[in-house]
């Protein structure tokens, strides 16, 4: 093969993480109507035994691929994802945490890991179904992400880690769709998955049964008990570990009061759960760590945006300041409740269009208050 | 742009003969040879003269020939026998790196109380005779041994241990589902109870292959039903499939030697194109004891599961092992039993000649594996 002709085949080959569901199956149709070689390929992170990103949407992912008449793949990854998103996210609830493992798992899996497999494969950019813009601006030459189109569907929360080399090898070709066009787009195109339901927040987590995979993982915590305490320090009762505990949580505390009681701090370390009223979960003030600026250079001085520190939060004006190590202070314009160490928080451009999208400045992770 | 087809082990292409053979009987020999009819009897004729065919191939007598559905099936059938609470001894003598059709119902009889004897192998992926004997003099009811492995192409000493073993009065089976086709194998000359192979893994078609079970040797029927096969194996016989592996069998029969000497010429092509291109090519197995058509080969750094889709892109078609195992996420058992880590059995790849390939073909192939093993060897550096 001459090095021209390799360089054809490589150059228009794109790879589509395609998960089984609707969105990445519309995607990858996208792309092959634009005349691309796309490969298809299946993130199978469950091995052969759990319901999520598992062999059954292997073959739903496998059917589309077959109706779009592409190439298509599983990445078997199971292991990683074990080490890297499963067993990272018990330990983080037995920090006293409420980790958010789509964050890692995106950023590993269908960025870092993916990226990889494409540069194998000869093709030079990864296609996901994500509702998020990238683009890169015409006066700094920086890839953005943006929010897409469908503000309901808004997943720029979850990709807030990639950085600048990321962002140039990817795709999001739902980014100025509606979920309702993707979905009679599937319908049309006659995609096997026109009609699956949306995906669970938590793929392993199916249930919801969070404490549950927690002590699966870490069976140890089966073991854990300590005491709920008001802000005054009386012991109001006893429970199961921290790990069952998140900030802001009023169902399940196993207490009867006659005030509305809500979980205000998990202090990991000596098990016990601080619970308050509503006015006690209201902070000004937040620290994040691990703090990912897009652009790829921390700025200098403090930077005015909106602060989101969930994934369904209308985000609040606030002022960020870089400190050292990655780290930031996050100073808002107005109080925000249950703020939740292990979620993250992350930076949107205040003085953005909103039309084009408001673009994602960074973000990083909610530290607990002793660490801040 | 013509694919090159280097995944041998996993399946052969049908040879256009065989399908010519076989179409006929599907569109005109519709007989089910148990009637006693002509349509029957012609159908019988044709099952009878495969079955000859077969016998003559593998130097074993008409009526030691089993037709079953394949060398899994064949496996099955021998390791059930175990099962039989008459036998005078107990007890199954096999080895770590045996296909999973050997494995999983050696395992089952395990569960149901039957001592097993796992004997492992070397660096080589070799086990040794004496190993064996030694288990062996422990009075087993039977031993079996794959005789090619199917991912790395290694040979065990099978003559060595079959004379052993007789000297022993112990029986032996040998899974010879690789080997058929690629060695001689000559039942008289080697004292072998049992053995198993496939038509499809020497260009004849799949679903069909057989079970020699020699002189008086016991088998117990895993399909009840029918008097076919000496009540040995109940249903009604696939003609067409028989008649294809009986064609099979006797091509291979006549061509072996040249097939050996261009499926040699084949593999030693690709390994001298790979080793000059690649830095730190390590070969896994012996390769003095091993099929002429098969490499196994530690691209190191490299992620073997990600070069099979690359190369796949690339018009190639190569494996990481079994067929079986793709999609699965464990490493190769064979590798990891020859003492290879789990990164090192994950970064491997199994290369396998056979008919239809050129060594032009080989040379564009090595290409582009070395190409992809680059860019693995890169990804993985990242």
């Amino acid at each position: 093969m001459s090095p021209d002709q390799e360089k054809n085949t490589g150059s228009d080959r794109i790879l589509v993480a395609m998960s089984g569901g609707v969105d990445s199956s519309v995607a990858a149709a996208l792309l092959v109507e634009q005349g691309r070689e796309v490969v298809g390929v299946t993130l199978n992170l469950a091995g052969d035994t759990s319901r999520c990103c598992s062999l059954e949407d292997a073959d739903d992912a496998r059917k589309v691929a077959e109706t779009l008449g592409i190439r298509f793949f599983v990445a078997n990854y199971a292991d990683r994802f074990r080490e890297e998103v499963i067993e990272e996210f018990a330990d983080s609830y037995l920090r006293g945490e409420t980790p958010i493992p789509c964050v890692a798992c995106n950023k590993r899996f269908k960025f870092d890991y993916l990226m990889d497999r494409a540069s194998v494969f000869g093709a030079e950019t990864v296609a996901t179904g994500h509702y998020a813009r990238v683009s890169k601006s015409s006066e700094t030459g920086l890839f953005e992400l943006r929010r897409p189109r469908d503000t309901n569907k808004d997943q720029t929360y979850f990709l807030f880690q990639l950085d600048q080399a990321q962002l140039a090898g990817t795709s999001f070709p739902l980014g100025d769709m509606s979920k309702e066009e993707v979905r009679l787009r599937a319908a049309d195109l006659g995609l096997a998955t026109a009609h699956k339901p949306e995906s669970q927040e938590i793929c392993f987590v199916p249930d919801g049964d969070y404490a549950r995979v927690v002590e699966k993982i870490r069976p140890e915590a089966t073991r854990l008990t300590g005491d709920l305490v008001d802000s005054s320090g009386q012991t109001l009762g006893q429970h199961k570990g921290v790990h069952r505990f998140t900030i802001g949580q009023r169902h399940g505390l196993g207490i009867s009061s006659n005030r509305r009681l809500y979980v205000k701090e998990i202090r990991a370390k000596t098990q016990e759960v601080i619970v308050g009223d509503a006015k006690d979960l209201d902070e000004t003030l937040a620290h994040v760590n691990q703090v990912n600026w897009i652009s790829g250079s921390l700025p200098s001085a403090p930077v005015r945006a909106r602060v989101q520190v969930r994934y369904r939060h209308a985000g609040v004006p606030a002022t960020i300041t870089p400190l050292p190590d990655q780290r930031a202070q996050l100073v808002f314009d107005e109080p925000v409740r249950a703020i939740a160490p292990g979620q993250a928080a992350v930076f949107y451009g205040l003085d953005d269009d909103m039309e084009q999208g408001e673009r994602v400045l960074g973000g990083g992770w909610l530290s607990s208050q002793a660490s801040s | 742009m013509k694919r090159i087809y280097l995944d041998h082990n996993a399946t052969t292409p049908l040879r256009e003969e065989v399908a010519e053979a076989m179409s006929k009987i599907l569109f005109s020999e519709f007989g089910n040879p148990t009637s006693t009819h002509e349509e029957g009897a012609r159908a019988r004729t044709h099952v009878e003269t495969s079955r000859e065919r077969v016998a003559q191939c593998l130097g074993a007598k008409s009526a030691e020939i089993i037709f079953t559905a394949g060398a899994s099936e064949s496996n099955n059938t021998v390791l059930a026998t175990l099962l039989d609470p008459e036998l005078p001894r107990r007890g199954l003598i096999t080895s770590t790196v045996e296909h999973p059709s050997i494995l999983e119902p050696a395992r089952q009889l395990e569960k149901a109380g039957v001592p097993v004897t796992w004997i492992p192998v070397d660096r080589d992926g070799r086990v040794s005779p004496e190993r064996v004997f030694e288990a062996a003099d422990r009075g087993p009811a039977l031993v079996s041994l794959i005789w090619a492995n199917n991912e790395t192409g290694v040979l065990q000493p099978i003559q060595e241990i079959a004379a052993g073993l007789e000297h022993r009065g112990i029986p032996l089976h040998v899974d010879a589902t690789q080997t058929v086709g690629k060695c001689p194998v000559d039942l008289q000359s080697t004292p072998i109870a049992y053995l198993s192979c496939s038509a499809h893994k020497l260009n004849g078609p799949k679903g069909t292959g057989c079970l020699v079970a020699r002189g008086h040797s016991p088998v117990h029927p895993l399909l009840l039903g029918g008097p076919q096969e000496r009540r040995r194996r109940g249903g009604t016989e696939n003609v067409a499939g028989i008649v294809g592996f009986g064609l099979a069998c006797q091509l291979a029969h006549v061509e072996l030697s040249e097939r050996i000497k261009a499926y040699s010429e084949l593999r030693d092509h690709l390994w001298q194109s790979l080793s000059e291109r690649i830095g730190g090519l390590r070969r896994n197995g012996t390769s003095e004891h091993v099929l002429p058509n098969t490499l196994n080969l530690q691209f190191a750094g490299a992620a073997g599961e990600v070069m099979v889709q690359a190369l796949d892109l690339e018009g190639i078609a190569v494996s990481m092992g079994a067929a079986c195992h793709s999609g699965s996420v464990s490493p190769s058992h064979v590798l990891t039993e020859m003492g290879l880590s789990s990164e090192e059995a994950r970064s491997s790849l199994r290369l396998s000649v056979g008919q239809g390939l050129t060594l032009d073909d080989i040379s564009r192939a090595a290409e582009s594996i070395a190409r992809v093993a680059r860019r693995a060897q890169e990804a993985s550096a990242a």
